[in-house]
């Protein structure tokens, strides 16, 4: 069944006469290497002074001075600490427990840090509740070594002593206070309990002091549709591990929705159980992570969102809302929806994303309505408390002058305002302006005086994630430079002596932890307490606006639903707005990690574009186009939102709703980051009134956009049979050989097994004794979210190339997730349409369709890594045997010993080999995180560091393996269950990766070996590999 | 033999004599007492944190009774009721109690009420001892050294003799033949001409098939040599670098019998043995100011002050030895790496010596009789495949093994696994 259908990473492998598509598949390396560039021509050659006696003398004598100088070895030097201190032993990690709270992302995690370095964040498991590492947060550890970090506090351009710093401001801020103008907090939200007290102390002593938290990317709307329904600002909280019905209108919760952290939960019931999953339905613009991994995607403009939103609501509540103008197919699909949200009753929960006030309220109205036990109203989520509304009013009160001082942290509103240049004019009137900041970036840079701030991992801090949930920040290093947190400047403010560190230990001890005890707090991260009754402080501030929303509250049920309905009026092309998965809010612009993550959906990378469907993109006469290599070029648009223009390049979408097109915020940085990473525009400049929806005109630009989008590298030899997947209904009802059989092979014209021995070229190793390691990748579990991607990178030490390089295929992940597209929407319309194809002339027309059924394509995301094939090609090529097998099951790679050949990568039917082109840790050229003496420190010192010429790829983390088998010999004991982790499979929060040792019969893989869904990737081939994939089962049934 | 003074350390026989024959010549106001039976109990009671001239933890004690007589008036009951209750003094309200109690930063003496009158008594006439001269010490240092120079001259002489004789015998030989000859001349005897033949190497150059087998020979051996040279590159045998302070492995780990891993104490759960830091030699070197002069002299043999190096550890951890106290002005050691492994081999301290429990020594030699600590193994990777073929693995009371042993050696049917039967030759179990 699954065999059956036809996958496609770009529309370009839908093009039957591609002739790039047959050249990628024909060359692992598709680039000739330039030999004529250092050879030269004829002519050069025939020019030249040197003979080929002198040539001769040359090599000679520097070969001889190579090798002589090669002979003295250098001289190393050792220093050992003078006082060594106790928790640190050379050579053995320790484990830190904190938290990341930066106003975009909010996670508790591990800190592991090597000789008083960290170098990688993982997961904390004890803090299940508030959300895991995502991409960003794993990515988050290189941002403290990032070089253009601020060193000091500087006032202008000088740079200035704490001392001077503190004298000045606080003489400054007395003055304003005494002249009775205001002062100004402005700040990313902190959701910090200490933070929220201290702010009040220093409210306290200079009387005029307001407090505006600002999100870069506003939930404004949630928040006030929340505070108007419950009477707390927060955001509503979800556990989708609760739902078995999911309709999301316009809500990437797989993505930054609500600040995300909903994956885990989504993916529990997403694995078909006693056969039963849940049935996740999403209508959308653009095509998002949560949409990828929806049972049925409707692609919707944000305006036909907005009626479906009341529609569905009208269906479900049952209230007399009339909606009119959806297009036939949608209304059916709603109605499937509604009519299964029903039946699930309160195992049904409903989401949106659209930012409108109304519809927040619907979405929450209609799942009161099913009591949807998703749905915890008394734990709201505080990780974001911004308000569009008091940033505006600020902005008006700089401009008009009544702002004496204004303290900004975390917050870079130069870059992330639409209005930014009204926001420079009130500066410009302010008598004071302070920003706090890692960097000088467009805000500190216009600010009177910046005080350096510390990374996270140098601060302390505390976190309420959601009501009742808190987590502690502790310092992992001493700063590096000399920098200041917020907090702590804060305190000398309101003339307080006490450190901040005491300062959040004394307000835990009186109003959170009743008792229990600070340190296993702060050892665990994180502390549940009882829910708390009191507000938090930011509240106040808000309470002002909410005269709005309380008329919201009085009107009866159905009104929110209503005034939807009749405010969805489509003024032409709609740009909806979103955050990639790889960069955020843009906060961490200078991390080549991020910029180098292949966006999951499209798979670009160092770029934002504009997203938009082919139908709209054929009207405007904007292409997409591969060149020889199999580089990705595009059109450039002009994209103008009342009046204001960005250009922008264009990418193809498939799945984009017509009459929508998608732009990336967090891009187009200018201010505190290399030139490299200066990549994409800046999308903020049309969020005007912190809309993400907007209407735009294009037009097309001139010029060409050379992508870095590896969507086309590394196809697997056009080979089939990549993804097996099949529907929920077949795989209840039917046998396992009929959506998963195993292929077969002819053996005196009877049909074998592939895996049966007799068919085998290799005789079999008895793997039977120690350990044998699998690793073993649920696709359903699999949201695509590329956590594991990063903790890849930082674990291995796997360099960064750089975007011109990935546009030559040489992009250096071990890791990379696949995202496969099918064309039709259902399995049986796509298999009748290819049974029924006749002869070539119908092939053409009926794929042709398919093609155009790219409209809304289905999609499925599998991480490919290498394969630890236990009869690997790659390691029969290799004329040096530089790879080898172990008994464990692991695939060696001896790199002292490669020459670089790269037959391996050549014979290798996955393609997960990588070549070192260059030596990107001792080249200027590569101006990334390896090549600067800071960013070096993030490297893993278990790990070497690949040398030029040498042929890489993943080695299952045996650094990892082998650390863990010394782990219980010194204890003398066996190796626990389910011990044995890779980087991948820790990073994994969603629980598709499991790993482990199939020899012990206990553990989580050895179980997966044996269930009906596992499958072996291109297992007709004979690789025997030891990584499993189980088989994606989508829940198609409708209502 | 070296040793070095310690507080609990006897000093040697000579210098307990010399200092005997003092404390006769001395004016005894310690009367009745023994010094030698008071040294022995100042020793063990006392030496953790009294010297008898230099400020410690508590004050220096040499004269201490007189000087309490004299400066403040304090009998010897005093000095018995401050030993046997300390704080019961402080306590009485005494003023030099009190004051003592305050000088040395409010630390209260040990209470010894063990200790009998006599015992006291003794220990005060050991006290009450002149200094001694360290003369007779280094003198017998010396005479060591001029005996052991002689065994060197001696045996150069008799080889030195030995070659005169042959010369002697060689000329003789050859004036013995020219007097024959010169007889044979003189009395007409005919001595027989030696025939002309060709000369060898023209015969050798001749034979067309012996040049052959030469060649051959000849380029095999400067193959073989040439090899050698070049395999030898890189690899740091012997590496013998110079120090920034001179740690003698010899005295620490040989004389005084230290064991590696009190100092190198990561290497059982590291993968590095970790170089130790200054607080750990400052454990002892608190209390170790400087050595035995019979040390002191064999370092002087070899050119190296002793003394001076331990000053430069307290320069280096920033420890004043005078006030007995940290400066804070620490400058870290930069000592010279001798063993390096290249960045792409892993090796782990700790599977070698808390997991198969190798010695030390297997790798690094004897390291106990290094004055300077050099690279005794080759450490190439055919030296560690060799041990991984020959070491059978320790799975004596270790159940990570249990299971694994049984099923291999049922496999191989042998009794005994070696590292390689268990894996240990796979590439990616050190290349990672």
């Amino acid at each position: 069944m699954s065999s059956n259908k036809k996958y496609w990473k770009s529309v370009e492998e839908l093009n039957e006469n591609s002739s790039i598509v047959e050249t990628l598949k024909q060359n692992e390396f598709v680039e000739e290497i330039p030999t004529d560039e250092f050879l030269g021509d004829k002519e050069t050659l025939e020019e030249t002074s040197t003979t080929r006696r002198d040539f001769l003398k040359y090599v000679g004598f520097s070969t001889a001075a190579a090798s002589l100088a090669a002979c003295e070895g250098p001289v190393k030097k050792s220093i050992p600490y003078v006082v060594q201190p106790t928790e640190i032993i050379p050579g053995v990690a320790n484990y830190y427990a904190t938290t990341i709270a930066d106003g975009f992302d909010f996670a508790s995690v591990l800190v592991k840090t090597r000789e008083g370095r960290p170098i990688k964040i993982e997961n904390n498991t004890l803090a299940a509740t508030n959300g895991s590492a995502n991409a960003r947060v794993n990515a988050s550890v290189l941002g403290l070594y990032d070089s253009l970090r601020i060193q000091g506090p500087r006032k202008g351009e000088a740079s200035i002593s704490w001392d001077t710093f503190n004298s000045e401001t606080t003489e400054k801020l007395e003055n304003i206070a005494a002249a009775n103008k205001d002062i100004v907090l402005l700040t990313q939200t902190f959701a910090s309990p200490s933070t929220s007290k201290l702010i009040s102390e220093f409210k306290e002593k200079y009387g005029n002091v307001r407090h505006v938290a600002y999100d870069a990317v506003s939930e404004s709307a949630a928040l006030d549709a929340y505070q108007a329904k419950y009477g707390e600002r927060g955001l509503a909280n979800y556990d989708f591990s609760k739902a078995l019905t999911i309709v999301s209108v316009g809500a990437d919760f797989l993505g930054d929705w609500q600040g995300g952290g909903f994956d885990s939960g989504y993916s529990k019931n997403r694995v078909p159980d006693h056969g039963k999953m849940s049935r996740h339905v999403q209508f959308e613009s653009n095509m998002s992570l949560t949409g990828a991994n929806a049972d049925k995607r409707v692609p919707l403009t944000p305006t036909q969102q907005k009626l479906a939103l009341a529609k569905l609501y009208s269906l479900v509540v049952k209230k007399n809302v009339t909606v009119n103008g959806l297009p036939e197919k949608v209304e059916v699909a709603i109605k499937k929806a509604a009519s299964q949200l029903l039946k699930a009753g309160s195992n049904g929960v409903v989401v949106t994303g659209i930012q409108d006030v109304n519809a927040q309220t619907v979405a929450l109205e209609i799942n009161e309505a099913l009591s949807s036990k998703a749905f915890d109203p008394n734990t709201p989520i505080k990780t974001r408390q911004g308000s569009d509304k008091a940033v505006a009013g600020l902005i008006a009160d700089m401009k008009a002058g009544k702002v004496g001082a204004i303290i900004m942290s975390g917050v870079n509103p130069m870059y992330t305002l639409s209005n930014a240049s009204e926001f420079e004019e009130g500066l410009k009137k302010t008598r004071l302006s302070i920003a706090f900041s890692m960097k000088v970036d467009e805000t500190s840079s216009k600010a009177q005086y910046i005080a350096a701030a510390p990374h996270y991992l140098e601060s302390w801090g505390d976190v309420e994630f959601k009501k009742g949930h808190y987590a502690l920040t502790q310092p992992t290093i001493r700063p590096l430079f000399d920098t200041k947190q917020f907090q702590d400047v804060l305190l000398k403010w309101t003339g307080n002596n006490v450190s901040y560190n005491d300062y959040i230990k004394d307000a835990w001890g009186t109003d959170i932890l009743g008792g229990s005890s600070f340190n296993k707090a702060l050892h665990d991260g994180v502390y549940v307490g009882a829910i708390a009754t009191e507000t938090v402080e930011t509240t106040e501030e808000t309470s002002a606006d909410n005269s709005t929303e309380e008329s919201t509250e009085t009107t009866p049920l159905g009104n929110a639903a209503r005034d939807l309905a009749a405010s969805a009026k489509s003024k032409g092309l709609e740009l909806t707005l979103y955050t990639k998965v790889g960069m955020g809010d843009g906060q961490q612009a200078n991390n080549p990690w991020l910029q180098e993550f292949p966006d999951p959906i499209t798979r670009v990378s160092w770029d934002n574009y504009l997203t938009i469907s082919k139908a709209d993109a054929d009207e405007k006469g904007l292409v997409n186009k591969h060149v020889a290599n199999g580089a990705l070029n595009g059109s450039y648009a002009n994209v103008t939102v009342n009046g204001v223009t960005i250009t922008a390049p264009v990418m193809i979408q498939p799945g984009q709703a017509k009459g929508s097109v998608g732009l990336a915020l967090g891009y187009g940085k200018t201010l505190g980051l290399k030139t490299e990473m200066q990549t994409g525009v800046n999308a903020y400049e049309l969020y005007q009134g912190f809309n993400t929806v907007q209407t735009v005109t294009i037009e097309p630009a001139a010029g060409e956009h050379e992508f870095a989008s590896v969507q086309l590298h590394n196809t697997l030899m056009g080979r089939g049979d990549i993804i097996k997947e099949t529907t929920l209904e077949i795989f209840n009802t039917k046998d396992k050989k009929h959506w998963n059989a195993v292929p077969t092979v002819s053996l005196n014209h009877e049909p074998v097994p592939v895996t049966s021995p007799e068919v085998d070229l290799w005789d079999e190793f008895d793997r039977s004794i120690g350990h044998h390691f699998n690793l073993s990748i649920d696709l359903n579990a699999c949201t695509g979210c590329g956590a594991c991607v990063i903790a890849c990178h930082a674990e291995n030490n796997v360099p960064v190339v750089g975007k011109t390089e990935v546009r030559r295929s040489r992009d250096m992940h071990w890791l990379r997730i696949d995202r496969y597209y099918s064309s039709e929407e259902s399995f049986e319309g796509d298999n009748t349409k290819k049974d029924d194809i006749s002869g070539l002339g119908s092939s053409l027309s009926e794929f042709g369709e398919m093609e155009n059924a790219s409209e809304n394509p289905q999609v499925a995301f599998q991480p490919v890594m290498c394969q630890h094939c236990n009869h690997a090609p790659c390691e029969t090529v290799c004329p040096v045997a530089a790879t080898s097998h172990g008994r464990q099951g692991q695939n060696h790679m001896a790199y002292n010993r490669c020459v670089g050949t790269r037959y391996c990568a050549n014979n290798c039917p996955y393609k997960v080999r990588r070549f070192n082109w260059f030596l990107y840790n001792g080249n200027d050229e590569f101006d990334y995180h390896m090549n600067d003496d800071l960013g070096r420190m993030v490297l893993n010192p278990d790990v070497v560091v690949r040398s030029r010429g040498v042929m890489e790829k993943c080695s299952m983390c045996i650094q990892m393996t082998q650390k863990t088998i010394l782990d219980a010999k010194r204890d003398g004991r066996k190796v626990g269950k389910d011990e044995f982790q890779t980087a991948c499979s820790a990073a994994c929060s969603s629980g598709a990766m499991a790993f482990g040792d199939i020899n012990d019969k206990e553990s989580k893989v050895a179980k997966l070996l044996e269930d009906n869904r596992m499958y072996h990737l291109l297992e007709h081939v004979g690789t025997k590999p030891n990584v499993q994939y189980q088989t994606k089962v989508r829940n198609t049934t409708e209502a | 033999m070296e040793k070095v003074i310690h507080r609990k350390l006897g000093k040697n026989i000579l210098h307990l004599g010399l200092i005997i024959l003092l404390a006769f010549t001395t004016s005894l106001s310690a009367q009745e007492g023994d010094p030698a039976k008071g040294k022995a109990l100042f020793n063990a009671n006392c030496a953790a944190c009294h010297q008898l001239d230099k400020k410690m933890t508590g004050p220096a004690l040499r004269h201490v009774e007189q000087r309490l007589s004299d400066d403040q008036g304090l009998d010897r009951d005093w000095i018995y009721a401050w030993i046997r209750n300390s704080s019961g003094v402080i306590k009485s309200g005494d003023a030099y109690a009190n004051k003592i109690y305050n000088e040395y930063g409010g630390a209260a003496m040990t209470a010894f009420p063990q200790l009998s009158d006599d015992d006291l008594n003794n220990i005060l006439a050991y006290t009450a001892e002149e200094k001694a001269a360290p003369v007779a010490a280094v003198a017998s240092a010396e005479s060591a050294t001029t005996t052991s120079n002689e065994g060197g001259i001696s045996n150069e002489l008799i080889l030195g003799a030995l070659a005169i004789l042959f010369i002697l015998l060689a000329v003789g030989l050859y004036i013995v033949n020219k007097t024959l000859r010169r007889f044979a001349l003189a009395q007409n005897i005919e001595l027989p001409e030696a025939t002309q033949r060709t000369p060898l190497w023209k015969a050798f150059v001749k034979n067309q098939f012996l040049m052959l087998v030469t060649a051959i020979f000849f380029l095999l051996a400067s193959a073989y040599f040439a090899f050698g040279y070049f395999m030898q590159i890189g690899v740091d045998q012997g590496y013998e670098p110079v120090q920034p302070i001179h740690y003698s492995h010899r005295i620490h780990a040989g004389d005084n019998g230290i064991d590696c891993k009190y100092c190198h104490s990561s290497a059982r759960v590291s993968k590095t043995s970790g170089i130790p830091s200054l607080n750990v030699c400052m454990n002892c070197h608190k209390s170790i100011y400087e050595v035995a002069p019979e040390t002191l002299a064999e370092g002087k043999a070899i050119g190296v002050d002793y003394n001076a190096e331990i000053q430069k550890l307290y320069t280096a951890a920033g420890w004043d030895d005078a006030e007995q106290k940290y400066t804070g002005n620490s400058q870290p050691v930069k000592w010279v790496r001798i063993h390096n492994l290249p960045d792409f081999v892993y090796f782990n301290h700790s599977q070698h010596v808390s997991v198969a429990g190798v010695e030390c020594q297997t790798c690094h030699g004897p390291v106990e009789e290094m004055e300077v600590m050099y690279q005794h193994a080759p450490l190439t990777m055919g030296w560690c495949i060799e041990c991984h073929r020959t070491t059978n693995v320790n799975v004596k009371d270790n159940a990570y093994y249990t299971k694994i042993h049984e099923e291999l050696s049922k496999k191989y049917g042998v009794d005994k696994l070696t590292a390689a039967q268990m894996g240990g030759l796979e590439c990616g179990k050190c290349h990672y």
